[in-house]
């Protein structure tokens, strides 16, 4: 007896559960969901959360997964806005164009990529010709660059990740990576084993600049001019290696996103972004 | 009462057992209905293919002629034993830096005429753009591209999944760096955690037993992402200085790293299978004379063979589908290895870092489950081995 009224209990314990989790998807009828880039996921979370401490029926929804991932996303109407850390492509926008889809990209931030090396590395500055050398593999010890006679480790981003193709596209001229790059899974992880390979080189967001590794002035004119990453040099846009960052949304959505994407524009939200480590649209 | 209760537990029970198993079954076909979908596939993307001038004399590429053409590495016809005609790149990445917004139109209605315009002025020119959006004239044609076969799949030696336009998914180099991993993983852990058992369950007093095992088995309480973390700010220097590399990040730090993980797992499992061993076994072989060493090597080892092979075939498995620690500290470059210290990427950090990227029901999500099937066969095999192993040493 004593064991069917515990059975019974754990029964109605169990659905009590369901019927706890049932009452949660009901959905607020304001709300927005965010999906895309990793990069830009801390900064929509960030100005989501300052918003909704200050509107209270709305809730926002920030999920990651990359830029591809959140502009596929909204061409199938599963995310109202997608966050994205490079401009749309070409066949992106065709693919729009062909769902007869209007849509507007936001510009809300600025993120430079510091190339870094480790600090104990005599090399100061490179340019973007001998980035592509190293990054696709054709050149392989520092003494080819200026430095010391010792071997060059690259380390790169996952495959999959919006920094890794951005890094492609703009220093590597589109052309693929070496296959003897290493790839971290994480920034962290990045600057943890620069710190630790005399002979490595890598890229990273500037705001996860720290004293182990070293950044390098990059030049983007074949040696003219070197220019040093900095929240400086990328606001006014003299660090070519500097991307920014989007929200993209469907017009017929606009007035439900708007108040939203105002504030990130506003004087207060681009406060956020420049406590996230991203640097802030300068007024025109 | 009492007997309508028990048949309530023994329909759940057994209830439990057949849904296990039903998911269990679920999960393998799901696994394999993704994976197997993959082999056969064009490795361009949905609707895209690339076209030349009806001039030229190629008719197919290769993905990895196709990747040395956009990589710069392939700059003329003559090099592919066409014409002698350089080699000029158009896709639909590039159409607003090749044409004027008034040239494509404002929806991009006159992009067909364009590019064809375009090709038939430039001969050389190989062009990428989907299907649907460009009608073609008569003088242009399309090159045809194999599909990926299994041969192609298991045999290419390069891992470029994300490559435009063609991707390359060669797993020669990741099956290789898993297996190196794993093997050399489970020859440091194998010995090391069988002698510890052998002390823990005959040797030490039960006072140092006590003491020792709760702390070994506390070592598969951390999470992975931390050994991961201690591989890379503790193992990667140390190999690094020590063997005088230029980097750490190795195969060798991958399979020490995993021998430390497999260690409670091999050394918790074979402690009890010896400790198993009944007294009246261990009295007559003492009885008959053997010494104490005797008797473990002769006696309790051979007896507890079956729970030996359990704890081995435990430790790979660990070893095996590990993925975050060995994603930190292996340096996932896709190379075939060629020696220890030397960076590998194994199969499943190959999957860890690629499947939160890679787009939903895309090419490059499909090859990382057909990446899943080969990890579950390579298990499969183990499993299978061992079985097979232990069975034959109980006959004799």
């Amino acid at each position: 007896m004593k064991s069917l009224l515990s059975f019974l209990m754990v029964v109605s314990l169990l659905f009590a559960c369901g019927g706890g989790n049932q009452n949660n998807s009901n959905t607020n009828a304001n709300s927005i969901t965010l999906k895309g880039s990793d990069t830009v996921l801390p900064l929509g979370q960030k100005t989501s959360e300052a918003f909704m401490a200050t509107n209270k029926d709305v809730s926002i929804a920030v999920v990651g997964g990359g830029s591809g991932t959140g502009v596929t996303a909204l061409m199938d109407g599963n995310t109202d806005i997608a966050m994205s850390s490079r401009d749309l492509k070409s066949d992106e926008k065709l693919k729009f164009q062909e769902k007869q889809m209007n849509i507007e990209v936001i510009t809300l931030a600025v993120d430079a990529l510091a190339v870094v090396i480790n600090p104990k590395n005599a090399v100061t500055k490179l340019t973007r010709e001998q980035l592509e050398g190293i990054f696709t593999g054709s050149i392989t010890n520092w003494k080819e660059v200026g430095g010391e006679d010792l071997s060059i480790v690259v380390y790169s981003r996952e495959n999959s990740s919006g920094t890794y193709e951005f890094f492609k596209e703009h220093v590597m001229d589109k052309k693929n990576y070496a296959s003897t790059v290493l790839n971290m899974p994480a920034t962290g992880a990045i600057v943890q084993s620069i710190g630790q390979t005399p002979g490595a080189i890598g890229y990273i967001g500037l705001a996860y600049m720290t004293p182990e590794v070293k950044s390098i002035e990059v030049s983007y004119d074949q040696g003219a001019t070197f220019v040093a990453p900095s929240m400086e040099t990328a606001k006014n846009k003299s660090y070519p290696i500097s991307r920014p960052l989007y929200y993209i949304y469907d017009v017929k959505k606009s007035e439900k996103v708007k108040a939203y994407i105002d504030f990130t524009l506003s004087e207060a939200g681009q406060k956020l972004v420049e406590e996230v480590g991203y640097i802030p649209l300068t007024k025109n | 009462m009492k007997h309508f209760v028990e048949k309530i537990i023994e329909f759940i029970i057994k209830g439990c057992g057949f849904i296990s198993a039903v998911i269990v079954l679920l999960i393998v076909f799901f696994l394999f209905r993704e994976g197997v979908l993959f082999i056969n596939s064009s490795p361009l993307e949905d609707h895209h293919a690339l076209f030349i001038h009806k001039d030229n004399s190629v008719n197919d590429l290769t993905e990895t002629q196709i990747k040395n053409i956009f990589d710069k590495k392939i700059t003329n016809w003559k090099e592919l034993g066409a014409f002698d005609q350089k080699i000029t790149l158009i896709s639909a990445d590039e159409i607003d830096e090749l044409f004027t917004e008034t040239q494509l139109g404002k929806n991009f209605e006159y992009l067909s005429v364009c590019v064809n315009h375009y090709m038939d002025t430039v001969p050389g020119t190989i062009a990428y753009f989907s299907e649907k959006h460009l009608s073609l004239t008569p003088g242009i044609k399309q090159i045809s591209i194999q599909k990926i076969s299994l041969w192609k799949f298991l045999s290419g030696k390069e891992w470029f999944p994300t490559a435009k336009p063609a991707a390359i998914m060669g797993t020669l180099p990741l099956l290789m760096g898993t297996l190196l991993v794993s093997l050399l993983a489970i020859l440091i852990a194998l010995p090391l955690g069988l002698a510890a058992a052998v002390y823990l369950a005959e040797i030490a007093d039960e006072r140092v037993r006590k003491i020792l095992k709760p702390i070994i088995e506390l070592l598969s309480g951390i999470p992975s992402v931390v050994y991961g973390f201690f591989g890379l700010v503790i193992i990667v220097p140390f190999i690094q200085s020590f063997f005088n590399l230029p980097v750490g990040e190795t195969a060798l730090a991958g399979s020490i790293l995993l021998a430390i993980m497999a260690l409670p797992t091999i050394i918790t499992v074979s402690e009890d299978a010896i400790r198993t061993c009944p007294l009246a076994i261990k009295e007559a072989s003492l009885a008959l004379g053997a010494s104490h060493w005797q008797t473990i090597f002769k006696v309790i080892i051979p007896y507890a063979s079956s729970g030996i092979t359990a704890a081995a075939i435990l430790g790979i498995g660990r070893a095996v589908g590990e993925t975050m620690a060995v994603l930190m500290v292996t340096g996932n470059a896709a190379l075939l290895p060629t020696s220890l210290t030397q960076p590998v990427r194994t199969i499943p950090a190959t999957i860890a870092a690629e499947l939160g990227e890679a787009p939903f029901g895309g090419l490059h999500f499909k090859s990382l489950f057909a990446l899943g099937c080969m990890l579950f066969l390579i298990t499969l095999i183990t499993n299978l081995m061992v079985e097979r192993i232990s069975k034959k040493s109980k006959l004799n």
